[in-house]
């Protein structure tokens, strides 16, 4: 392996030495891309770019606890922070399960866990590591809701994107997991929630406790 | 005159799945234009603008690579380099083997594709589950990707219904719907028992050492929730300079790989999960392949690493709607592939695969729509110069020797003559001389009636301009 790295860095500068000059590095703005049209602030709008990416916002704890209802979803995963804000608004029948067993990973019908913050460009959710209590409650359930402060909200990808930290998993959810491999046909929930719910509500949570390591 | 590859096995395509390229292709051709047109009023700006960002990476590799390295290792992730597909394949088969596991599940990496890593894992006994479902259908068909985009672009819902049904995962279906459904039943049982899961990676910054990963079905993401260890399979050419080049290039290429605005998942990995993660890997790998980039990247032919796998190319290409990308005979199809394909592994692949880059009306179609501005009909006309400079005999095929319209075209009166003469094609039977590059040319072409000399005529019997 120490040979390969040695062989493959000495073709690199030997190749490179070639050229009699090298690209400069571009100056641009890092929201170069972001289109004029998909500029803009508040939480109003970022709820309508949710919905037209395929995100069901809902605006309150008892609305959540409606939409579930009408689901029919009685078992689910809940993030044990999330939990006492948000049990008095489910049904009695609800189950909620505060550490995801793998075991029952067909059963569950939804999972809560936290958002750390939101694109209002692109109507993105952002889960990092340290916020997501467990990434399968995440992603496993057919429906997501993640719970996110309404004012925790990046206007482009490009401030999301500059602004990651050191958190070593963050991820972007836009929507629902989709796939058009067949025929271009596209059909929802392949592997992950068929149904991405956003619940936008600031239930005064604590900041994320970090890792203690960090 | 032997007929090109490419050319015998177009001819040979069913008509079905010449249809299923085509709408597919179209599709997505369409909803790119529209998206592109609707959020840009000179989206052709910021192409040339990534075009610059990804070239300066690839000129500074050298710097960029090494950078990537210490960050990712201070991160906490172990990294490995292999110079050939065969040492990357020793170096992930030696990491699944320690970690015990005899599954392993896999999100699409065309690099692994190089490597045909999921058979080659299935040769040391490791179930190696493609969990895209395009290439899941691919790997029950034993089949190869056609597209890099969408690997099954060359089957209908009958043929991945009838796969289904074979490999007993329920009775023929040939709704999408129930087909989405039972792959999804099926491969979360993998995924929850899989300790390892392959990747690729779209961009790795050399600045954070951040591996960005794009999916829409979310199968990546999976893999790195149920998975203890997780190895990156990168080209070296996926290193870019800073983390602020990603938002560009993501707009850029997700725009231009579906028409989207951005794909469902966009995950950013830098090391193992957090410690009071509890699901994800604890332990993470990149491996980086060379595999010939690390000599392309200073050669006559270097643009074309800045590919960013978006496949807008082969989409807008005449010669792959027509032929499908098996036609390539390799890993990446179409105009990219008509370059890659030669030049990764070039020693032993370059003569074999040169013809590819006859398989090119050189339109300009595929340079057009490259949303890092890769010139691709200059480097695709680059690689003809090359075979015909080293004499290949597959980049020999198919085509007319040229030395006859070179002489011609040096010598006027010869010309002239020629001209003139020119007017027996209008009553030969081309199709039945026995010339073979005679019957290639017409065999699937008509020609038009020979009209040669006239327009010289027609000048000089119009009166000279006084002034002229």
């Amino acid at each position: 392996m120490a040979d390969d790295r040695k062989t493959i860095l000495d073709q690199l500068g030997a190749s490179l030495s070639q050229l009699t000059e090298r690209t400069p590095y571009p100056q641009f703005a890092a929201d170069a891309a972001t289109p004029d049209t998909l500029r803009g602030r508040g939480p109003v709008l970022f709820a309508e770019r949710l919905t037209k990416a395929n995100t069901v916002v809902v605006d309150t704890p008892q609305a959540l606890g409606d939409f579930l209802a009408r689901r029919d979803a009685k078992i689910g995963y809940c993030d044990p922070e999330l939990a006492s804000s948000l049990r008095p608004w489910l049904g009695a029948d609800v189950e909620l399960d505060l550490e995801f067993d793998r075991e029952r990973v067909n059963e569950y019908a939804f999972g809560i866990t936290r958002a750390t913050s939101g694109v209002i460009e692109t109507g993105s959710l952002i889960l990092t590591d340290r916020d997501t209590s467990n990434r399968l409650g995440a992603l496993a359930p057919w429906i997501h809701i993640a719970c996110l402060d309404p004012a925790a909200l990046h206007l482009t990808l490009a401030d999301a994107i500059t602004g990651l930290g050191d958190d070593p998993n963050v991820v972007f959810v836009t929507g629902h997991s989709q796939t058009a491999d067949v025929e271009g046909i596209l059909i929802q929930g392949v592997h992950g929630p068929g149904e991405q719910v956003c619940l936008l509500y600031d239930l005064a949570l604590p900041e994320g406790p970090g890792d203690p390591d960090q | 005159m032997k007929r090109q590859a490419l050319d015998v096995f177009a001819s040979g395509l069913a008509p079905e799945v010449r249809d299923a390229i085509m709408a597919g292709t179209t599709r997505v051709l369409e909803k790119r234009q529209t998206t592109l047109a609707e959020d840009y009023a000179d989206p052709d700006s910021l192409r040339l603008l990534a075009g610059q960002v990804r070239q300066h990476a690839l000129d500074h590799l050298d710097r960029y690579l090494p950078l990537a390295e210490s960050r990712l290792r201070d991160n906490g992730v172990q990294v490995h380099f292999a110079r050939s597909t065969g040492r990357a394949l020793d170096i992930i088969t030696g990491l699944v083997h320690a970690s015990g596991t005899r599954v392993v599940t896999k999100s699409k990496s065309m690099a692994s594709e190089e490597l045909d890593l999921a058979r080659r894992l299935a040769d040391v006994g490791v179930e190696a589950l493609e969990t895209d479902l395009g290439e899941f259908v691919i790997q029950l068909d034993d089949d190869h990707p056609s597209h890099i985009v969408a690997p099954i672009i060359h089957k209908t819902r009958r043929d991945v219904a009838a796969s289904f049904a074979r490999h007993g995962l329920g009775d023929y279906d040939d709704d999408p719907e129930v087909i989405t459904r039972r792959a999804r039943r099926y491969m979360r049982k993998k995924f929850l028992e899989a300790k390892v899961t392959i990747t690729g990676a779209n961009f790795i910054s050399a600045e954070s050492g951040r591996v960005a990963i794009v999916t829409n079905e979310g199968n990546a993401r999976f893999g790195l929730a149920g998975a203890d260890v997780h190895i990156v399979l990168a080209g070296i050419e996926k290193v870019v300079a800073r983390d602020r080049d990603l938002p560009l290039l993501l707009s850029l290429l997700v725009r231009s790989a579906t028409g989207q605005r951005i794909s469902s998942y966009v995950e950013f990995v830098s090391g193992p999960r957090s410690a009071k993660q509890p699901s994800g890997p604890r332990e993470m790998h990149v491996v980086f392949l060379d595999s010939n980039r690390s000599k392309i990247v200073g050669g006559e032919m270097r643009q074309i690493l800045r590919c960013i796998r978006c496949g807008a190319c082969m989409n807008t290409c005449p010669v792959y709607r027509q032929s499908s990308g098996h036609a390539y005979r390799g890993v990446y199809p179409g105009p990219v592939g008509s370059v890659l394909g030669p030049l990764l592994k070039d020693d032993e692949n370059f003569a074999e695969l040169s013809d590819l880059a006859r398989a090119s009306t050189l339109c300009g179609a595929c340079g057009d729509v490259c949303p890092v501005n890769i010139p691709l009909p200059d480097l695709i006309a680059r690689v003809r110069v090359r075979s015909h400079r080293e004499g290949t005999v597959h980049g020999k095929q198919g085509v007319p020797p040229m030395w006859s319209y070179s002489l011609l075209a040096r010598h006027p009166m010869l010309w002239r003559l020629a001209m003139r003469l020119g007017q027996v094609l209008n009553w030969l039977p081309l199709q039945h001389l026995p010339l073979s590059a005679a019957r290639a040319w017409s065999g699937s072409r008509t020609l038009p009636r020979w009209r040669g000399g006239r327009f010289r005529r027609w000048i000089r019997s119009r009166p000279r301009d006084q002034d002229g």
